[in-house]
């Protein structure tokens, strides 16, 4: 039997359109894949997937009556990892939970599937995590909290919540410059917005232009905390680079040259 | 604020305080209100590390390093000849908020000199608290100080405003203390900490009467002993440590290699290595001890007064114990579980998440990411493969220490060779 492709829009709710898709019609022999990464496919069938909130959302709320909370983040974070093929191991996931009575099944860590999202979820909760961690905000001329990010993975949408219930009380914005995306809080709601740089803009540079005169004294004053923090005689380099991996550092402040 | 000022300042205040080592920033619950600024419910994050890999969660700095002390196994003590500064309390202000809407900190750890007297130190340390949560409508992470000999009047409204107390009783014994800081009582540090135990206690009591009881330090109270500075053997540390765990209900205990700042020959010369390894043994006695059932006297007590540096405690207490071995891990409870060498607490629960669906072998145990490497000498499973060989302590220790090249070998020859 020749495989069929569900190819949909790389949105969370394509994608369990296209889940619904597979459940309408029984199929066996398939494979969803993202419209931004599809290739031609020789020996299967392409179909187009179009999303539909409703049916995303019927196959969402099955899902949560069939897995524990664990569970059904671990999904929704696995499938923002955006790795290759991800979607059929989540499919495969999918039909394992919904085959089993028992509510635990993220903890079967024997199953391959189950291990490999519970793995994966992990990694993607770490970058979580190091993004809450290494945002660096600065201060534009017209006041908005300005970070740009380039995350291994898609993790916009899992921090928002953590910034705004932070940061209620100042403008700011955290851009994706991999993904071209970046949430806005302008002192009432988030937003998904979309921006155009100047073309030639640096993101790791603080430029004058742009940036308001105290950011370079805070910038400054904070380096030379994170120096003076520092205690000499316990130097220990390895595990300093294992808590702050080098790519991060272009991002820190405190990790900029003099 | 002149910025020349404050940078010069900062320099001073923050390389003054770097030896408290206690940068936490988790255990409190105070959201955000009224859209105001921060929200200190989550976990608390390390913005940074250090290049010796500590984590930076908190702007940490003495309001002054002007004291009335002359304790000797610290850098702001009265004879030490070195710059002195103070911030002004709005300089403190602005610093934490300007750093926290940067996303560079979680919240400030301020501590201080003691400067006049133990009661206006502390004043002017509530002061900066006071203003940051009323003026600023700050809701991040804040730990103060509290200044041995203050008022119970003043702790009690530092608990009002602070997330975590901490006083640091810094060396373990009295008799320690009588030698390199005459002029300093243990009472004197102990009464603050009686205090806002108390406060904590009645806050919880009213808690459940009042709902709108303000909070009192919902982040509890800690504290910190220097290492290696006044002779104390790590039976004597961990006594100590396990005293105040219980009699006042501390979050924490920190342990801090003492770091030669002095030519005191009442201390260690400056240029000695910082006791790390030692250090870290200490925190892993700590851990058994409460996330792991162990109570202090199966690990350090009158037969074995001091750790081992070349084995970890939880292992170098199976090794003395191994009429308590194998264990079975598909019917041990997790008592036990916890007990066998190289398996954290993790590893317990997937071990026993993972047997409810299937009886475990050698296999299962490596899927769900079990080291076995130093676990499989003191355990069996479902496989008819396990060490049969009767092997004594010495040789199991041998086996593990052969084939794990541990993260502080280099610092224990170092170490070791001071007595080669
Ligand atoms: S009172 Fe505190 S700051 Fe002053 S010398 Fe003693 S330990 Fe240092």
């Amino acid at each position: 039997m020749q495989e069929k492709k569900l190819i949909y829009d790389g949105t969370f709710d394509g994608f369990l359109s296209a889940v619904f898709y597979v459940f309408e019609h029984k199929l066996n022999a398939v494979s969803i894949v993202n419209e931004f990464v599809v290739q031609n496919g020789l020996f299967s069938e392409d179909i187009i997937i179009t999303t539909e909130n409703e049916k995303a959302n019927r196959v969402w709320t099955g899902l949560k009556s069939k897995l524990s909370s664990t569970g059904s983040f671990q999904l929704y974070y696995t499938f923002l990892s955006e790795q290759a093929g991800v979607e059929n191991i989540l499919l495969d996931y999918m039909r394992y939970a919904f085959s089993k009575s028992d509510k635990k099944i993220d903890k079967d860590f024997s199953h391959p599937s189950v291990l490999k999202i519970a793995q994966t979820a992990k990694m993607v909760g770490r970058e979580k995590h190091r993004m809450e961690a290494f945002v660096r905000f600065r201060l534009t001329k017209d006041d908005i909290y300005f970070a740009s990010i380039e995350p291994d993975f898609n993790v916009l949408p899992l921090i928002s919540k953590h910034f705004e219930r932070r940061y209620a009380d100042q403008k700011w914005m955290i851009y994706d410059i991999k993904r071209h995306y970046g949430l806005f809080y302008d002192l009432e709601k988030v937003e998904i917005i979309n921006m155009d740089f100047p073309q030639l803009f640096d993101f790791t540079k603080t430029d004058s232009d742009y940036f308001a005169k105290q950011e370079f004294e805070f910038q400054r004053l904070w380096k030379d905390y994170f120096k003076s923090t520092n205690i000499e005689s316990r130097k220990n380099t390895k595990l300093h680079i294992r808590h702050v991996p080098k790519r991060y550092w272009k991002y820190l402040s405190e990790k900029q040259p003099d | 604020m002149s910025f020349e000022r404050t940078q010069e300042k900062l320099k001073i205040l923050a390389d003054a305080a770097k030896y408290d080592v206690s940068c936490s920033s988790s255990g409190s619950n105070r959201a955000n209100k009224n859209k105001g600024l921060g929200d200190s419910t989550g976990m608390g994050i390390c913005h940074s590390y250090t290049e010796d890999g500590r984590c930076v969660s908190l702007l940490k700095i003495l309001l002054t390093n002007y004291c009335i002390f002359d304790c000797a196994y610290c850098v702001t003590r009265k004879s030490n000849d070195i710059k002195r500064a103070a911030f002004k309390v709005q300089e403190v202000v602005d610093l934490t908020i300007n750093f926290y809407r940067r996303n560079y900190i979680e919240g400030l750890f301020l501590s201080s000199g003691i400067f006049k007297s133990a009661d206006y130190t502390m004043e002017c340390l509530v002061a900066v608290a006071k203003k940051l949560r009323l003026e600023e409508n700050f809701n991040g992470y804040i730990h103060l100080k509290s200044i041995p000999g203050a008022s119970d009047e003043l702790m009690r409204e530092a608990g009002l405003y602070a997330d975590r107390l901490s006083v640091n009783i810094e060396i373990p014994t009295e008799a320690g203390l009588k030698k390199l800081a005459p002029d300093k009582n243990r009472a004197d540090f102990i009464k603050p900490m009686v205090k806002v135990k108390n406060e904590i206690i009645q806050y919880k009591a009213e808690k459940k009467l009042i709902k709108s009881t303000p909070k009192y330090a919902p982040a509890g109270q800690s504290t910190q002993m220097i290492i290696g500075a006044s002779g104390e053997n790590d039976f004597q540390i961990m006594q100590t440590s396990n005293y105040f765990y219980k009699s006042f209900n501390l979050k924490r205990v920190y342990y801090s290699g003492y770091v030669p700042i002095s030519y005191d020959d009442r201390l260690p010369k400056i240029g000695s290595e910082v006791p790390m390894l030692r250090e870290n043994r200490l925190y892993q006695t700590d851990w058994l001890m409460r996330f792991y059932g162990f109570d202090v006297s199966e690990i350090l007590n009158a037969k074995h007064q001091n750790l081992d540096l070349d084995i970890d405690p939880k292992l170098s207490w199976a090794l003395r114990n191994l009429h308590e071995f194998p264990v079975d891990v598909n019917t041990a409870d997790k008592r036990m579980l916890a007990r066998i060498p190289g398996l954290g607490m993790k590893s317990v629960y997937k071990i026993i998440n993972a047997r409810r669906f299937r009886r475990l072998n050698w296999d299962h145990l490596k899927k769900i990411g079990i080291a076995l490497n130093r676990a499989q000498y003191f355990m069996i499973c479902d496989s008819n493969q396990f060490e049969r060989r009767d092997l004594s302590a010495e040789k199991i220790k041998g086996l593990i220490l052969q084939n794990s090249t541990s993260k502080y070998t280099k610092t224990l020859s170092n170490q070791m060779s001071l007595f080669g």
